[in-house]
């Protein structure tokens, strides 16, 4: 047990290594070399790779309750969108009178519905820091209220994970709604300024990459810790045999809710990251097939280690990148046959098959 | 006693002493399958006390009401004199001081040994304790003594699904050690043991009794007999047959009907 966490702490400093560079060089070499240098990154490969990393902080927050809880959750998905439409509310708030209607209190949208005031859910988000909070607050909340109830009448297995793809996709139904107030079927885009700085130049567009690459280091170890102490093991325990770990007087319920509101919340910092780099949020994020892919990634990379979600989620992404790119149709086939062969030879994924042939060379 | 290091305990096994455990008229069943039927029994505090019974008698189902897994249709299941045990759930039933082994090794095949007994460790068990708990100098010596106890100080780092089927319910046992429980209830404990794994745990059960309340289940008749000193319960078809020392009950013509007729 030790000496395997030894090796995934090489393992885990290489991989950590990885994302501190890229996050560092891709904006510094963007900025720095002119667009004719090799050493240039363009624009284009900015927001990309920042897009991979918030999809990596994704799919570790999911590798913690389904990789390590046991929990099949598929609808980590909302979580996200949710954190993302927190984030989409301040910048849309930050657009002023810039908008094309000029109307400095509301949106659009909300002009266009011919709304007078701004709704009460609206207020406080024209501060970063009330919405930044709101990123957590909100997936949060959602998840504490849904979990507490999920957990304490003991659903598990299918059940739950068929409970929260309808959670996620009565979402979807509702953003989709106008007089949800949340832009409907366009969503919240159009956006200007983030912190005052047009979201963007070049300078902005870099700094969130690095933030995002920070903030998921930051995760990682956080995680990392929560799953090292005796809190993962309990957990660990709870996926093996839920019912032995009540008889130790543990109240299994309170460690899933636990572990799943912190989920929630990553998933809802993810999607914060994400949104003013792809500069739209829109109901579709919501949509069940999205949380599934969520699932995909990490069961490519490999459950319960942390990395291999991070693994996954990239390596896909980059491969969706690549495929939807010169065959658009043909990606969800691929992913779905990539997933087959993946559970049928690579049962613990790309990272689990890293460390069963380092194993076998060492003997 | 000194193969394990332990002391035995001064028993007073004199009958009179208070009840710790009251089930009165308990009855579960099944699908109209009655697996108790209006069941009653009384443990003393510091008793050690036999239950035996053909397969099928109850005995699993009758922990499991104790712990709380199974809630009865009817009765009443008292811890002390005043804790409703049928009014708490499973962690409140083991916080309070109850613990179980059960009939299938149930260990956590995914941790270390010594993982698992840090996990059984009576100490605070909410969420938030749990996310900062680091052992103490007294507790690590806790874990030590307990290993050294169920002879497994050499296989503390390995992980408890690769041990074989008598280590692994020494482990529970030593689970149920780490938890410092008032009664223990031990169901099957020798099950797959070598002969002198099996008089290792009398030894041990021997040793405890007193300080704690004991229920032990087993179908080995010469261990219930190496432990079995003060009463012996039999059990069938979901009520107790009969109650008293293990000549007794040996020699009860109705309990031997009751073995070689299934
Ligand atoms: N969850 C359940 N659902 C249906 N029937 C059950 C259940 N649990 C136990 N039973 C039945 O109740 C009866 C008593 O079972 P129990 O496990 O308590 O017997 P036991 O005395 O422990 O037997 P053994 O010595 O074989 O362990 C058995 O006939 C069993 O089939
Ligand atoms: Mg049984």
């Amino acid at each position: 047990m030790l000496a395997t966490l030894y090796k995934q702490d090489k393992l885990a400093i290489g991989l950590l290594g990885c994302i501190a560079l890229i996050s560092v060089l891709v904006p510094v070499c963007n900025l720095l070399f002119p667009v004719d240098s090799v050493m240039h990154f363009s624009a284009y490969t900015v927001s990309i790779m920042g897009k991979y990393l918030t999809f990596a902080l994704l799919g570790l927050s999911l590798d913690l309750i389904w990789g390590y809880c046991g929990i099949l959750a598929l609808g980590q998905g909302a979580f996200f969108a949710l954190g993302g439409y927190a984030m989409g509310m301040y910048l849309m708030r930050q657009i002023g009178n810039r908008s094309v209607y000029g109307n400095p209190l509301l949106p659009d949208f909300m002009v266009f519905l011919n709304w007078t005031e701004l709704p009460w859910y609206w207020l406080g988000f024209d501060h970063f820091g009330f919405a930044a909070l709101m990123v957590l607050v909100v997936p949060g909340l959602l998840a504490f209220v849904f979990g507490w109830l999920a957990f304490r009448s003991r659903v598990t297995g299918v059940y739950l994970s068929i409970i929260t793809q309808a959670l996620t996709y009565a979402l979807l139904l509702a953003f989709f709604r106008n007089e949800m107030g949340f832009g409907g079927n366009n969503g919240l885009t159009d956006f200007k300024d983030i912190l005052g700085f047009n979201i963007q130049s070049e300078a902005v567009r870099g700094s969130l990459l690095m933030v995002s690459g920070l903030v998921l280091i930051g995760a990682f170890m956080a995680s990392r810790w929560v799953m090292l102490s005796k809190l993962g093991r309990v957990v660990t325990a709870v996926r093996d045999q839920e019912s032995r770990v009540r008889f130790l007087g543990y109240r299994v319920e309170h460690f899933k809710l636990w572990v799943f509101v912190l989920s929630a919340m990553l998933a809802g910092i993810a999607g914060a990251l994400y949104v003013p780099q792809v500069g739209i949020i829109n109901p579709s994020e919501f949509s069940p097939l999205n949380s599934l892919e969520i699932v995909i990634w990490v069961a490519i990379g490999g459950r319960g280690t942390l990395y291999g979600a991070i693994v996954g989620a990239v390596l896909v992404n980059y491969a969706k990148t690549l495929l939807t790119g010169w065959a658009p149709e043909i990606w969800l086939f691929f992913l779905g046959a990539t997933f087959i062969l993946v559970t049928i030879f690579l049962p613990d994924g790309l990272v689990g098959f890293w460390q069963r042939h380092k194993h076998e060379q060492k003997q | 006693m000194n193969v394990l290091g332990l002391e035995a305990r001064q028993v007073d096994n004199s009958p009179g002493q208070k009840p710790i455990l009251y089930l009165e008229g308990v009855s579960v069943s099944f699908d109209g399958f009655k697996a108790l039927n209006n069941l009653s029994l009384y443990i003393d505090t510091g008793e050690l006390r036999c239950l035996i019974g053909p397969n099928g008698a109850g005995k699993t189902t009758l922990m499991d009401v104790i712990t709380g897994k199974t809630k009865p249709d009817s009765g009443s299941v008292y811890f002390g004199q005043t804790l409703d045990l049928l009014k708490m759930d499973e962690p409140a039933i083991a916080e309070a001081g109850i613990c179980r082994k059960f009939q299938k090794p149930s260990v956590f095949e995914m941790l270390s040994v010594f993982e698992n007994l840090e996990l059984a460790l009576a100490t605070h068990k909410g969420v938030w304790a749990t996310l900062f708990a680091k052992l103490n100098n007294h507790q690590r010596e806790r874990i030590e003594q307990v290993l050294e106890t169920i002879g497994l100080t050499e296989h503390r780092s390995q992980l408890a699904g690769i041990l074989s089927h008598g280590q692994k319910q020494w482990l529970e046992i030593g689970m149920l050690l780490m938890q410092e429980p008032k009664v223990m209830l031990v169901d099957e404990p020798v099950a797959g043991m070598t002969q002198q794994e099996v008089e290792r745990t009398a030894q041990l059960l021997l040793s405890l009794q007193g300080e704690r309340s004991i229920i032990v289940v087993e179908h080995d008749m010469e261990f219930v007999r190496s432990i079995a000193q003060h009463r012996v319960t039999v059990l069938h078809e979901g009520s107790v047959l009969t109650e008293g020392t293990m000549e007794e009950v040996q020699n009860d013509p109705r309990v031997k009907q009751v073995y070689l007729g299934d």
